[in-house]
């Protein structure tokens, strides 16, 4: 869509109410702050947009409590760790989820917000998978929580596709010449989210040692899964 | 809700209002005020037009980019026209500095 007019962060509105103002409570006790702190800018025009769209019952301020509740505390990297932890386990499963992720992580809970599909890629010897959004930021949130700040970084997303091995070894992770690199970009239809390969010597554990295992950046593709037996 | 049972580091929000402007934009997509794909490409045209004028790290600078985003949909939906987004913003501040400090900040008339 063709943005008619650009909004400047602030401008025009953060020039009135400055910095030092005389005492409003001059008979208040001697620190700094007599009155509240000023929130940022920013922070005042999240609380203007709030407070109009309640007044005009467009959003329930409890819905907004449960989604900041959900994203803070309840969904982040360890609900896809437990996806990966049991495709490792559990061949069936894995094949399920690779067939139709959607329906596979239905049958354990897992569902997404805004009908988004998500596609799940697995790393073999041959392939490795790398996921990024060249748009803005269209993540896994259900399996993966809020994105890390890299991934929304101009840096990672522009050269996420340009030079992934390059991406690949700012991470850390350096992988064999014949293993091709295949990067994903999500949109705000498809997510992807990486099955990594089972590390060596994870025979034997049982899930839950397994998605210990499971790193966020193993599932972005940025990084391999932890051995057994390594530092967290 | 048990602990879980992996240390993974879970992303949060560096300050409360990121949370919060998340929070009012899934609703409002949720509310069906805009379908999530409409968000996603007039974010990404703010987040274009913004790294023509400098890299952005995915911090702060993304956060802004949202925020202008959201409030540019608002506007043109009719549903926080920027004059009334303006006033509010004002009316909030007035409230900060009219209410000692530890007591809850509410709206005036």
């Amino acid at each position: 869509m063709a943005p008619g007019k650009v909004v400047t962060p602030g401008a025009g509105l953060d020039k009135a109410p400055g910095a030092p103002h005389p005492a409003l409570m001059p008979h208040d006790h001697s620190h700094d702050h007599p009155h509240s702190l000023l929130p940022s800018d920013p922070a005042l025009r999240v609380k203007a947009l709030e407070s109009i769209l309640t007044a005009k019952g467009l959003v329930d301020p409890a819905a907004l409590g449960a989604i900041i509740e959900t994203y803070q505390h309840k969904v982040g990297p360890q609900v896809g760790a437990r996806v990966v932890a049991r495709a490792w386990a559990d061949a069936g499963f894995a094949a399920a989820l690779l067939a139709d992720a959607d329906a596979a992580l239905a049958a354990m809970g897992v569902s997404g917000r805004q009908g988004e599909h998500v596609v799940a890629v697995a790393n073999t010897p041959q392939v490795h998978n790398m996921v990024v959004c060249t748009l803005c930021s269209c993540y896994p949130w259900p399996l993966l929580g809020i994105p890390p700040g890299w991934y929304k970084s101009d840096a990672y997303r522009a050269r996420a596709v340009r030079e992934p091995r390059a991406v690949l070894a700012d991470f850390g992770v350096t992988l064999p010449e014949d293993q091709t690199v295949r990067v994903w970009d999500s949109t705000a239809e498809v997510r992807y989210l990486v099955v990594p390969m089972r590390p060596e010597g994870s025979a034997g554990l049982d899930e839950a040692a397994l998605a210990a295992l499971v790193t966020r950046d193993s599932m972005i593709g940025t990084g391999l899964p932890r051995r057994p037996g390594s530092a967290p | 809700m048990s602990a879980p049972a992996t240390p993974h580091p879970v992303t949060g929000f560096d300050e409360p209002w990121q949370a919060e402007l998340f929070a009012l934009t899934v609703a409002l997509s949720e509310a069906g005020h805009f379908g999530w794909p409409d968000w996603t490409r007039a974010f990404g045209a703010t987040l274009a037009r913004h790294r023509a004028a400098r890299e952005l790290d995915g911090g702060a600078d993304y956060h802004a980019a949202w925020l202008e985003t959201l409030e540019v949909l608002l506007d043109r939906a009719g549903l926080a026209r920027r004059d009334e987004a303006a006033r509010m913003r004002e009316r909030w501040a007035a409230a900060y500095l009219a209410t000692p400090h530890g007591q809850p900040v509410r709206l005036g008339g």
